[in-house]
């Protein structure tokens, strides 16, 4: 019964979502204030009906409900509840239907928050939001129905992978869709502006808040996969440069731009090409990695199993949403006038640099990794692009971007001196040099930690003289607490956000100096590692809720203090006759103790053991570079909320 | 820092009555720069249903390697026999220029799908196809048991315990079958288990053609 | 047999073949390390160069599949030897074919892809030059003052009479609280 409900309330979310489409559509186009007053309503609607779908499906797996195909296949009894619950989205169909719960999610959002914008852009918004939802509707009920039953119901489930059964890789997909996803809303905002003919100053502030949410959530997303690799997979990797991962940073590459661009249009009214081809480009580029880990075309660990059949479906609605998308652009945006005018020097210069770079990036992500894919295709040879080449290639751009994203916030609009901001920013050069030289002295000529933490140490202390000088706190420090109160928090949050970049660069550099033993450790043996002892207690048995394994107990000492227990541990899943390894992992503020547990002969077992210095900064920094979104988004400027109800009266209309 | 000479220098004075006036730059170039997105786009989605279409007709497969020997001799190697089997052992020297092409393949016991192919080498060899085997990483118990056990189409057998031969040979799993013609040329290679439809598609074709 | 069947039962079978043991932690074995640090970390270098072709998207130093570890093996038997870094990886090349080098070698047909960030830059700074030029060129209407500016939000509804909206071109360093614009 539930699963037909669930089943009935996506086909009543496709028939919503289709009217929600056309009565935006056509009542903007025919500033029909009735027609696009049914928008906001519908969406709420088909939010509805996707929140009943989504909880019918969970419930399904709560309850373990074998006679649904979806639950038989990746879930089990013996699965920890949250576990259950999280598995609703740890496949292919169910994973989709929470892309689409998040997408109508955005659109009840700017039905909700959008109240101030002018009705035919909400309509055209909330309209094309809803037309990318019905096609990923029909995408779900046409080839991924998670609602198929099988009778007579299986004994239990299949059970699912037991590496993801961990909480960080049961978080990753929210966040990371609420990223891909809310890039939606930007596209749906550039489609509108397209159709509309007109990009200003208002669509560039109404643009950011949603550019920056998606961005912040994005942000949080990649760094919690690639922190749940880190811990998880055993050798203290954490990026691979792997299609997949490459297909979630190719939108955040573009949405970072785009947050940057959108700044530009807001103030100067310029870059407008730019802000809304980048705008549908990061949608593109969420679209296109969702057809490269549905489709088959790549082998990843990543990627769903699927057949070619699906892939079909999902090239047809990339094509349909970027290719329309594109072709809109081509048609309308050479309408849009271009107004503002400034100098090379100048913050917008800086911005376009930014751009230039961050596209530039993107380029070098998106052909690497498509290269191989096309080579075989069309000439017929196998070659590997891993991550040596993005390393290379994308270091002499990342060098530039890092020099840059300094400077710029302290540029004036419109045209700049290059040498009175250079001045302003001595001490971040000077705490750059400092960092190099220091890491030269004390690690010997390891030249990229050296420079990266060069680079942290200039872009942590521009972020400080940014705001020091927005505050004039050296120039006149009386006042420089209450201008630090009256700040705008979009400054504070722009600050904190490139500051957190830089904080993130540190745990690179870091890492850049870890340092690992391998040894044969028979219980009472002892190994040092980075300053530290760590001295093999026992070998003994271990069992989990639905695993059983092998754990070494290890205490890790220094200067004869005990400092912590690790017990790495092998365990083996009979459900999915897997085995997998836990890493041990004991963190400071400096470094993670990281040990890992090998074979065991001979009386004694393998143990691996990193140091690895400064490795928590890195995804610390991801989320100091979120909450630099999340401050901005509270500033009231930057939102859409309006001039306040304290004005309208005798005013004219809109 | 004056701007760059073709910009307007900061002039454009507010209140000046007349707009600067210029000969309207190519719309034509600015139209072609804005569809070069669209332009790729639409490359790529054809590159990228090729792909799919190729993954069920079996051209493309994101899975498969193809053999850096292709076209060449196979490596020097000399292994020694496998006990048990009552076959003779396989050396580089039988594959130089066999009389007719021979299929070389690399089994194990411990390997599943092998025992899924056995009935089809069975079959090969049956039908006078000289087949030479090679036991990758495997006990000389082991590999005997299992040729007792499942038949042996093989007319020499080598044994590569440490499995550095088939390094040379660039296999990088169990089971894989390479075709070596009259000249002693590799001119084929499967990874993975034969099956009846890429015996018939690929292998057969290929052993008449090397035949004559 | 269907060519769809056969080619979901190939691709199982390959995948049940070819990936041994799971290749998930890399532990590895103390006993196949390089006693010469200086070696060893060569040894770890050239690793990190080549696939583990029985994993997914992994190098030979970050699995503990069989192959890589022979690979890694046969790697530092080969530097032990003396051999060069080139000729170590050449050696692993002569027979896995291109696909076993994570780093792309410079031919013909990869020249595009190494040329990428080249043309990325060059591409997007001739662009940006076009249409500056373009924007120099085209009519220009004169500029609204400040009053004018807020009197068109008025008239566009997107501010009340008496509300400030954001300053749009103030230029920094002017006098403190001049709302620059973050």
């Amino acid at each position: 019964m539930i699963p037909e409900l669930g089943h009935f309330a996506l086909a009543l979310a496709l028939m919503l979502s289709l009217a929600q489409g056309i009565f935006g559509l056509w009542g903007a186009q025919r500033s029909d204030a009735r027609m696009m007053a049914a928008a906001p309503p519908l969406a709420a609607g088909t939010l509805l009906a996707v929140i009943t779908a989504f909880g019918c499906l969970m419930w399904s797996y709560v309850t373990n409900d074998t006679t649904v195909a979806n639950v038989v296949q990746n879930s089990h009894s013996a699965k920890p509840l949250l576990y259950k619950l999280t598995g609703t989205w740890g496949n292919h169909e169910g994973s989709m239907v929470l892309w689409v719960l998040i997408l109508a999610l955005c659109g009840g959002a700017v039905a909700a928050f959008g109240r101030e914008l002018p009705s035919r852009l909400q309509a055209r918004v909330l309209a094309v939001l809803a037309l990318v939802a019905v096609g990923f509707l029909a995408f779900i009920l046409g080839t991924s129905n998670p609602f198929a039953r099988i009778w007579p119901p299986a004994p239990d489930g299949q059970g699912l992978n037991p590496i993801l059964q961990d909480p960080g890789l049961a978080f990753h997909p929210p966040l990371l869709y609420l990223g891909y996803v809310g890039c939606a809303v930007t596209y749906a905002f550039a489609v509108a502006a397209l159709i509309e003919g007109r990009v200003d100053a208002a669509w560039g502030r109404w643009v950011r808040p949603w550019a920056l949410a998606s961005w912040s959530f994005l942000t949080l997303g990649i760094a919690l996969g690639s922190w749940w690799a880190y811990y998880e997979l055993g050798w203290g990797g954490y990026w691979f440069w792997d299609p997949v991962e490459n297909a979630s940073l190719l939108p955040w590459l573009a949405g970072t731009a785009l947050l940057h661009s959108a700044v530009v249009v807001e103030k100067r009214e310029a870059l407008k090409t730019w802000t809304v081809f980048l705008a549908l480009l990061a949608f593109g580029m969420s679209l296109l990695g969702t057809f490269l880990v549905r489709s088959g075309v790549l082998t990843s660990v990543h990627a769903f199993a699927n057949d070619p059949a699906r892939g079909v479906f999902i090239l047809v609605l990339l094509m349909l949403y970027v290719g329309g998308g594109f072709a809109l652009f081509a048609w309308r945006a050479a309408a849009m006038a271009p107004t503002g005018v400034f100098a090379p020097l100048s913050r917008e210069g800086a911005l376009v640099l930014n751009n230039l770079l961050l596209c530039s990036i993107a380029a070098v992500v998106l052909i690497g990794t498509l290269y191989p894919m096309f080579a075989d295709l069309i000439l017929q040879q196998k070659i590997s692009v891993g991550p040596p080449f993005f390393n290379t290639a994308l270091f002499p751009l990342a060098v530039p971007l890092v020099a840059a994203m300094a400077i710029g916030p302290l540029m004036p609009w419109k045209r700049a001196r290059l040498w009175p901001v250079l001045q302003r920013l001595w001490w971040a050069a000077l705490g750059g040099a400092a960092a190099l030289l220091l890491c030269l002295a004390v690690e010997g000529w390891r030249i990229f930690p050296a420079l990266g933490f060069a680079a942290a140490a200039w872009l942590i202390l521009a972020a400080l003289a940014d705001l020091a000088d927005r505050i004039a706190l050296f120039s006149r420090p009386a006042a420089a607490w209450a201008r630090a109160k009256g700040l705008p928090r979009a400054a504070w949050g722009a600050a904190v956000a490139h500051a957190g970049l830089g904080v993130t660069i540190l745990g690179l550099a870091g890492m850049g100096l870890a340092q690992d033993r391998l040894v044969l450790m028979k219980p009472g043996e002892t190994a040092s590692l980075g300053g530290y002892t760590y001295r093999l207690d026992e070998l003994r048995d271990a069992a989990g809720p639905n695993w059983r394994g092998r754990e070494a107990v290890l205490t890790v000492l220094q200067d004869g203090r005990t400092v912590t227990v690790l017990r790495p541990q092998k365990r083996s899943f009979p459900v999915g006759r897997m085995t997998t390894t836990e890493a041990a992992i004991h963190t400071t503020w400096l470094a993670d103790l990281y040990t890992v547990m090998g074979d065991e002969r001979d009386g004694g077992a393998v143990i691996r053991m990193h140091h690895n210095p400064l490795a928590p900064w890195i995804w610390l920094g991801a989320a100091v570079m979120a909450l630099g979104g999340g401050i901005s988004l509270s500033d009231r400027r930057v939102r859409v909320s309006a001039p306040a109800p304290k004005t309208v009266r005798g005013e004219a209309p809109a | 820092m004056t701007p760059w000479p073709m910009l307007l220098p900061e002039g454009v004075d507010r209140g000046s009555a007349a707009p600067v006036e210029a000969p309207p730059r190519s719309p034509w170039r600015r139209r072609a720069l804005l569809l070069v997105p669209l332009g790729l786009a639409a490359g790529a989605g054809a590159g990228f249903y090729a792909m799919l279409r190729g993954m069920q007709t079996g051209d493309y497969d994101p899975k498969g390697l193809p053999s850096a020997l292709l076209g060449k001799p196979p490596p020097d190697f000399a292994l020694p026999p496998l006990e048990g089997s009552d076959r003779p052992a396989l050396t580089a020297a039988e594959l130089r220029s066999p009389a007719r092409p021979v299929l070389v393949n690399f089994f194990a016991s411990w390997c599943l799908p092998c025992v899924v192919e056995h009935p089809m080498l069975t079959r090969l060899a049956r039908a006078g196809v000289p087949i030479m085997g090679v036991a990758y990483k495997d006990r000389p118990e082991d590999a005997a048991a299992f040729l007792r056990q499942h038949g042996n189409p093989f007319a020499r057998i080598g044994l590569d315990l440490p499995g550095r031969v088939a390094i040379d040979w660039g296999v990088y799993g169990v089971p894989e079958t390479y075709l070596i013609d009259r000249r002693g040329i590799i001119r084929w290679r499967w990874a993975g288990p034969l099956t009846e439809d890429m015996v018939s598609r690929e292998l057969e074709p290929l052993l008449r053609r090397h035949a004559a | 047999m269907t060519g769809r069947a056969a080619f979901t039962l190939r691709t199982l079978a390959l995948l049940a073949a070819l990936s041994a043991a799971p290749a998930l932690a890399a532990v590895g074995d103390p006993a196949e390390r390089l006693r010469d640090p200086a070696l060893e970390a060569r040894a770890e270098a050239i690793g990190r160069e080549l696939r583990c072709l029985v994993c997914q998207n992994q190098s030979i130093e970050d699995s503990d599949a069989d192959l890589a570890r022979d690979l890694r093996r046969i790697v530092r038997e080969q530097i032990a030897t003396g051999r060069s870094d080139t000729e170590v990886i050449r050696f692993v090349h002569d027979r896995y074919g291109d696909f076993v080098l994570l780093r792309p070698r410079f031919t013909a047909a990869t020249a595009l892809l190494w040329a990428t960030p080249a043309v990325a830059l060059a591409g997007g700074l001739l662009l940006i030059l076009a249409m500056r030029r373009r924007i120099a060129t085209t009519r220009m209407p004169a500029e609204l003052t400040e009053a004018e500016r807020r009197r068109l939000r008025q008239i566009e509804g997107d501010e009340a009479p008496g509300e400030e909206a954001p300053p749009a071109t103030s230029l920094r360093g002017g006098p403190g609280g001049s709302g620059t614009p973050a």
